[in-house]
């Protein structure tokens, strides 16, 4: 194996980590770790001087207060981000930076706070919160096992595709089935619980993508022993609402 | 209709409740309310020290049955929700068990411990003359939605409340001056020493890549009760510009955390009466509340239980108890009252198992709980969903050595009637 580090970015893990973000960044690593690739993990705050040759990007979501934090800032970084973006680097963006990632959100009250439009997305303030367990398909991961918890109702534009179709649950929004948005390698979700440890599929797709772009196309991912991720899939998806 | 009645009614509906094996508190609860909404206000209003409410995200229940025998050690007779059934129906419940037949509640203060949703709920029924607020930590954001959400819930309880408000100034949402600006009853504070605050990781340091821990350490208002130290076997504490070195049978940081609140509190409902000494004697005599750090002994060998409920409790309770020498299990359940949503497990740091490793892993997301903990390097010995099956497991296994069992809200009550086949378990009214 090459002995340059994987560099995993993320994003505003100050303000924007609730409802166990960690858990996507931990799965990132080890999964790597197990096919013996060394693996750096950089944070990167309001105000940070971007670090350079980063090979993938995860965010979280945040409370209203840790958004109005970081708005500025990520407005700020917004074309770098949409240009590496362009080059192919894999981004993993949920809840609050997924809807920041979109065009704006516009508050219940009629406030709009824009985004940095790098997905073709528009958010809405809704007046219930959609929460709970939720299950979603995609015919490139299969199912997509995790809980949602939010109140902003997102909308698709034609540049971008779904993650996923819901089966049970919410999604996006309420009326369109879809969940999620996809763009190149950057997949945004509103997809908690965490997501990534028990969507190894998705998981494997970021770090594909990430290892390609560094060691060329010919790179492939060794296979790893997910029988505890496909019992809790299992189990999980069994719950109720 | 006339509250005898009521009274009447409602006793038999918790007998009957009882009798088919519950523990009596919702359905004689609802029944009360339903028939009469004011029972909880008229019985409660005629007290002599009026309503103390207790809130918070953690620590509700050990510090409330604090605050209940410290009072009690100064001669007060104590009404209170025992049973950790911490809404307004519970209350309804348990004032059912206490009222005479007339309806009439034989106490001179009630001390009660609601959630932050129902607190809300109930000082729009009812004024308290105190409160004592603990902590805003991430906890049942699927009921919720946001931190910041329940913080205002708690300002809301605060300014509701008559007579003195104390709070923990460490908290980075309750002790800062914006958070009571608008309460008119005066506030008092307790906390830690500045030294000690980096045992208290807060949410908002939780992936933090500063060292920062919570950061409002300034003494708000002058009387203040401080948490000075950790000894051996106990802990020093500072109040009206004294130390006092006390032993105690807390375990825990966060209880003793939780124990200067109860002080500060005591102190403000007793003002000139508090007889310090016996304050003093009583505090240092107080045992855990049901299943948060509750040592039953089981085949001659300790077993505690350790409720977890939140990142932030499970993270202190893991840096609370060395698991030296201990058999661990862990038990996770996600039913209402434990929420359902899981992710909390991933906000919580697990590499203090990585040498000893988790015996059993159970309750209804055990599998997520051992993904979790696959993620972490730590090795399992079982993974069991059913609780009754991993209790006996973990056992036998463990013949001859302590045991600690961490568990979520409803698998610690599951656990705790399995337990009572086995060894003596203390009956929770």
């Amino acid at each position: 194996m090459s002995s340059r580090p994987i560099r995993i970015l993320q994003l505003y893990p100050d303000d924007m980590n609730i409802y166990g973000d960690w858990g996507n960044t931990l799965v990132l690593k080890r999964r790597l770790e197990w096919r013996g690739y060394d693996v750096e993990l950089l944070s990167y705050n309001p105000g940070d001087a971007f670090p350079e040759d980063v090979d993938l990007i995860v965010g979280g979501g945040g409370q209203d207060s840790g958004q109005t934090k970081i708005e500025d800032d990520l407005r700020r970084i917004g074309p770098h981000l949409k240009a590496l973006a362009e080059n192919g680097v894999p981004m993993l963006v949920i809840c609050g930076l997924y809807q920041l990632f979109g065009h704006y959100f516009k508050t219940k009250d009629g406030v709009t706070i824009n985004g940095i439009g790098l997905l073709d997305v528009i958010t809405v303030g809704g007046t219930e919160r959609l929460i709970g367990n939720i299950v979603t398909h995609s015919d490139d991961f299969g199912d997509i096992i995790g809980y949602e918890n939010h109140s902003g109702l997102t909308t698709l534009g034609k540049n971008v595709e779904p993650l996923g179709t819901v089966i049970k649950g919410a999604g996006n929004n309420v009326t369109d089935g879809h969940e999620g948005a996809r763009y190149k390698n950057v997949i945004g979700t509103y997809l908690h619980g965490s997501l990534l440890p028990k969507n190894p599929a998705v998981a494997d797709f970021l770090l594909l993508a990430a290892l390609k772009n560094k060691f060329g196309d010919q790179t492939t991912l060794a296979p790893v022993d997910d029988t505890a991720e496909s019992t809790a899939r299992a189990s999980a998806r069994r719950r109720p609402r | 209709m006339a509250k005898t009645v009521v009274t009447m009614l409602g006793k038999s509906v918790r007998r009957i409740a009882q009798l088919r094996g519950g523990s009596g508190s919702a359905l004689p609860g609802l029944f009360v309310e339903k028939i009469d909404p004011n029972f909880i206000k008229d019985t409660l209003s005629t007290l002599p020290h009026g309503v103390t409410i207790i809130s918070g995200t953690n620590g509700k229940t050990t510090t409330t049955k604090m605050v209940v025998e410290l009072l009690e050690s100064q001669g007060l007779k104590v009404f209170t929700n025992r049973t950790g059934s911490n809404f307004t129906r519970g209350v309804a419940a348990a004032l059912l068990g206490e009222v005479d037949k007339r309806g009439r509640l034989q106490a001179d203060i009630a001390v009660l411990e609601l959630d932050e949703a129902h607190a809300v709920h109930f000082v729009r029924a009812v004024q308290p003359r105190y409160c004592l607020l603990l902590n805003v930590l991430r906890d049942q954001l699927d009921r919720f939605g946001e931190i910041d959400t329940t913080a205002k819930m708690l300002q809301t309880v605060a300014k509701a409340t008559t007579g003195g408000i104390v709070i923990n100034r460490d908290d980075p949402r309750i002790g800062v001056p914006a958070f009571f600006e608008d309460s008119t009853a005066p506030a008092r504070t307790y906390g830690v020493h500045s030294g000690l605050l980096s045992q208290f990781p807060s949410d908002d340091s939780m992936r933090a890549s500063s060292t920062d821990t919570i950061a409002n350490s300034t003494k708000l208002y002058a009387d203040d009760v401080c948490l000075e130290a950790i000894t051996e076997n106990g802990a020093v504490i500072a109040f009206g510009g004294n130390n006092y070195e006390l032993s105690l049978n807390l375990t825990g940081i966060y209880n003793l955390q939780n124990a200067v609140g109860a002080v500060a509190l005591v102190r403000l409902i007793m003002g000139d009466q508090l007889d310090q000494t016996k304050m003093l004697k009583a505090l240092s005599q107080v045992t855990p509340a049901f299943g948060r750090g509750e040592t039953l002994t089981v085949d001659g060998q300790p077993l505690e239980l350790v409720l977890v409920k939140n990142p932030s409790g499970f993270r202190l309770a893991l840096q609370s108890y060395t698991p030296r020498e201990y058999a661990t299990m862990i038990a996770i359940n996600d039913n209402y009252a434990d929420g359902r949503d899981m992710s909390w497990l991933w906000d919580v740091d697990f590499d203090s198992l990585q040498t000893g490793g988790v015996a059993v892993v159970s309750g209804i997301r055990a599998d997520d709980m051992a993904l979790r903990l696959k993620y972490e390097n730590v090795a399992i010995g079982s993974v069991e969903v059913d609780l009754s099956a991993a209790l006996n497991s973990f056992i036998a296994s463990g013949a001859g050595s302590a045991k600690r069992i961490y568990c979520t809200y409803t698998a610690m009550l599951e656990l705790r009637r399995l337990l009572a086949k086995k060894t003596d378990v203390e009956k929770v009214r």
